[in-house]
């Protein structure tokens, strides 16, 4: 018998068994494997070494994928639970290791990604005592985790596991954390998992009110200038084709947040285009002429909303959100539905008059004609100067027909690439969004590719946010992840030297950057790679990149003192958006 | 005053937390005060009636507004059963205050023992060089004692949180015996 199949039935006896003596190290990987875990991004060290030295038996059942930073092992989880909808795990071990997950947790939290975060920690007689590599996680932990937990006894693993993974995935999701002493990983207990299915204390899916639903659909039927915003709550819930249904039953136009975008496809004739500071100009300016706003899954976030005191108080709102703590939170709901998106939607499609406003979204569109002759014809189409993000993007979405996924990193090209790429699956725009994480896109892609393998997975990343993580090219290699990295290279912080030019007077203090060759570091890690600076190549440079077996890298040097518009300054009013 | 400018004033809230009887949730919960830059004036920890549950209650100065958000951001937190925000006029409340004054003051005349009295204070402990007085109350009344009691030479001064509990007729452990039957812990989607 080979191993693999020795493993096989180790593990369904030890599942099955009602008292198997076993390691907590081992009853770790057993929870995850019970979980539906297949894959681990992390790394190891010396409080977690009993945990990497199971996996070294279990490695035909977990995948574990060894990155060169904590915060890559992160970002690389969150990628794949971003993409799969399923619970992104990583291992880091105590100190320094857990501590540079910490921004991996926060973009999890502010972005409502579902983690399981497993951190060792110092022997539990050693616990505060500024023992080696000793670091108060849970007390760092504690603002930006859904829940966390310290095991300190073999025995508590398989309850704080089986919390960790409910917690995680049900409701909003959320990154948890699981802080485990070293002695708990080497103690030998009898082992037994049974799913949480029930926290007296937490109650993820709040009761949908018929009456709320009743009046929502009231307030819709009567609404002459309706508007819906989607939020990532649409594909958090899985409510992609009840948002289409409702949209298409009562004939309102949508437009999408930036976690929102991909989950209606770009070319629906309802859906009128992108929200907030870098978004279109007409869901911006309509915003503050609409009179009912219906909000699904999204929490009106400041990059979203401007000046709160000017945003839509002309318009009755509709806010579908399952967090309650969102509503009310920043704007007042005259109807507010706590609940699932898509439940709630259900519910709302039955009780909606079927309609149409088609003179109010000729109202959007004559807002298009503005923004494509003031901005876009002249991003995604120059005819001479230097090569534009927004014609590489606008190329690359024509070349993947929108199908890929476009893992963006944050900055100038962030707002460009969820501008102009034409996504038209679900699941498929990645960033960090609440956050604003710089590196977030490279280990992120490497999550997103892994978790779907039989889709084309794109990182736009800028030549500052590439140096935040460069070093998980050295991942890519190792575990030959097949992502394609594009890196739009203009020298600078291109989006802190915006603002420097639009708000300080061209003071471009600290943003230039004196950047490495970039072609020879990524020939340094094995990884097939070419640089474009001239339009006439760039065609060529793009369908050779996107065609190369496993991964490949693609610099293209990129005007440097280009602008992002249009733009609600910060502190604007959306109607204050600017067109140049 | 119209209702915007009434939820924007600052004024005092009680805050009565239900929670799991849990390590690291007096952290959990003063982080959510902290991030806000709210100060929490009192606050006071202890069993509630239901075994295992811990009752928090905590006193900031605020808006109803700001107060309302900071209490669903509390009842977001796993291990917190409920969170029930008050005012003044829904609540019995008591702090307690503890004097040490030195025993001399009380052997020149009746003054301070007729003060204790009236003031429906009451002397715990008496040592030869000090006495301990106790006074329960609200923080007006316990601070009068203090004015009074200072001038004979105060010792020591402590007064713990407040401790409230709430006019309404609501049972803690039907509270909690609704919590535990809620069908919210799942996703049901109904076909309508």
């Amino acid at each position: 018998m080979n191993e693999m199949n020795t493993a096989t039935l180790e593990f369904e006896k030890k599942i099955s068994a009602k008292a198997a003596k076993i390691s907590g190290s081992e009853a770790l990987l057993l929870c995850l494997i019970a979980e539906g875990v297949d894959t681990i991004f992390g790394y190891p060290g010396g409080a977690i070494m009993p945990i990497y030295d199971a996996l070294y038996k279990y490695k035909d059942r977990l995948t574990h994928i060894l990155t060169r930073h904590e915060q890559g092992a992160v970002h690389a989880a969150q990628g794949m639970a971003r993409v799969t909808g399923k619970v992104g795990v990583c291992f880091a071990t105590s100190g320094p290791g857990a501590t540079n997950l910490i921004t991996g947790i926060a973009d999890a939290q502010i972005d409502s990604t579902p983690l399981v975060c497993i951190t060792g920690q110092v022997p539990s007689h050693l616990l505060g005592t500024d023992a080696f590599q000793e670091t108060d996680v849970m007390g760092i932990s504690m603002p930006i985790t859904k829940w966390n937990y310290q095991v300190t006894k073999a025995e508590e693993i398989p309850f704080a596991l089986a919390r960790a993974f409910y917690i995680a995935s049900t409701g909003r999701p959320g990154p948890v954390l699981i802080d485990i002493t070293k002695d708990a990983q080497f103690a030998e207990f009898d082992f037994e998992y049974q799913k949480c299915e029930r926290i007296r204390s937490y109650h993820p899916y709040p009761e949908l009110s018929l009456d709320k639903l009743k009046e929502a659909a009231q307030i819709i039927n009567d609404a002459k200038k309706p508007f819906i915003l989607v939020g990532q709550g649409v594909q958090l819930s899985g409510a992609e084709q009840e948002l289409i249904q409702f949209a298409e039953k009562t004939g309102i136009p949508m437009a999408s947040t930036l976690l929102g975008l991909s989950a209606v496809p770009t070319n629906h004739p309802l859906y009128v285009g992108y929200l907030g500071m870098h978004g279109n100009y007409g869901p911006n300016i309509k915003t503050n002429e609409c009179d009912v706003l219906i909000a699904i899954g999204m929490r009106f976030d400041d990059r979203v909303t401007g000046d709160l005191k000017l945003y839509a108080r002309q318009a009755k709102v509709i806010h579908i959100e399952i967090d309650p703590s969102e509503i009310d939170k920043n704007v007042k709901a005259t109807v507010a539905i706590n609940t699932d998106a898509k439940a709630a939607l259900k519910g709302l499609i039955s009780m909606v008059d079927q309609g149409n406003h088609a003179a109010w979204i000729a109202e959007f569109h004559a807002c298009d004609v503005i923004e494509n002759d003031k901005v876009i014809q002249a991003e995604t189409f120059p005819d001479s100067g230097e090569i534009k993000m927004a014609e590489v993007i606008r190329r690359i979405s024509e070349l993947t027909s929108g199908e890929a996924i476009l893992v963006t990193d944050v900055g100038q090209h962030q707002m460009v690439a969820n501008r102009y790429y034409k996504f038209q699956k679900t699941l498929s725009c990645i960033t960090s969004g609440g956050l604003g994480t710089m590196g977030f896109a490279l280990p992120a892609a490497m999550g997103a590719k892994t978790g779907r393998p039989d889709r084309t997975v794109i990182a736009v990343i800028g030549d500052g946010g590439f140096q935040m993580t460069i070093q998980e090219l050295g991942t890519i290699r190792q575990s030959n992840i097949g992502v394609k990295i594009l890196i739009l290279n203009n020298n600078f912080l291109g989006m802190v030297r915006q603002w420097q030019q639009l708000f300080f007077e061209k003071r471009y203090s600290f943003t230039e950057l004196d950047n490495p060759d970039f072609q020879l570091i990524t020939q340094g890690y094995r990884i097939p790679t070419q640089k474009v600076s001239n339009r006439e190549y760039l065609d060529k440079a793009l369908e050779d990149w996107l065609s190369t077996d496993g991964p490949a890298l693609l610099e293209v040097v990129v005007e440097q003192e280009e602008n992002v518009f249009p733009m609600v300054p910060s502190g604007a009013s959306v109607s204050d958006i600017r067109l140049e | 005053m119209n209702e915007e400018d009434e939820n924007l004033k600052v004024r005092e809230f009680t805050l009565s937390v239900l929670t799991e009887d849990k390590s690291g949730l007096l952290n959990l919960l003063t982080i959510i005060f902290t991030r806000r830059n709210l100060n929490i004036s009192s606050l006071n920890v202890s069993n509630s009636e239901v075994r295992g549950v811990s009752r928090f209650t905590i006193v900031t100065q605020t808006s109803k507004d700001m107060v309302g958000k900071v209490v669903k951001q509390i009842r977001k937190l796993v291990d917190v059963l409920g969170a029930f925000v008050y005012e003044e006029d829904q609540i019995f409340y008591q702090e307690i205050a503890l004097y040490k004054v030195p025993t001399q003051a009380f052997l020149e005349g009746n003054r301070i023992e007729d003060l204790v009295r009236n003031s429906g204070a009451r002397i715990l402990v008496i040592e030869k060089d000090h006495i301990i007085i106790e006074k329960t109350g609200h923080s007006n009344e316990t601070h009068e004692l203090y004015k009074k009691l200072e001038p004979f030479g105060l010792l020591e001064f402590v007064r713990s949180g407040r401790v409230a509990i709430s006019k309404s007729k609501r049972k803690t452990e039907a509270y909690i015996k609704e919590l535990e039957a809620s069908e919210s812990n799942k996703l049901s989607i109904k076909d309508f």
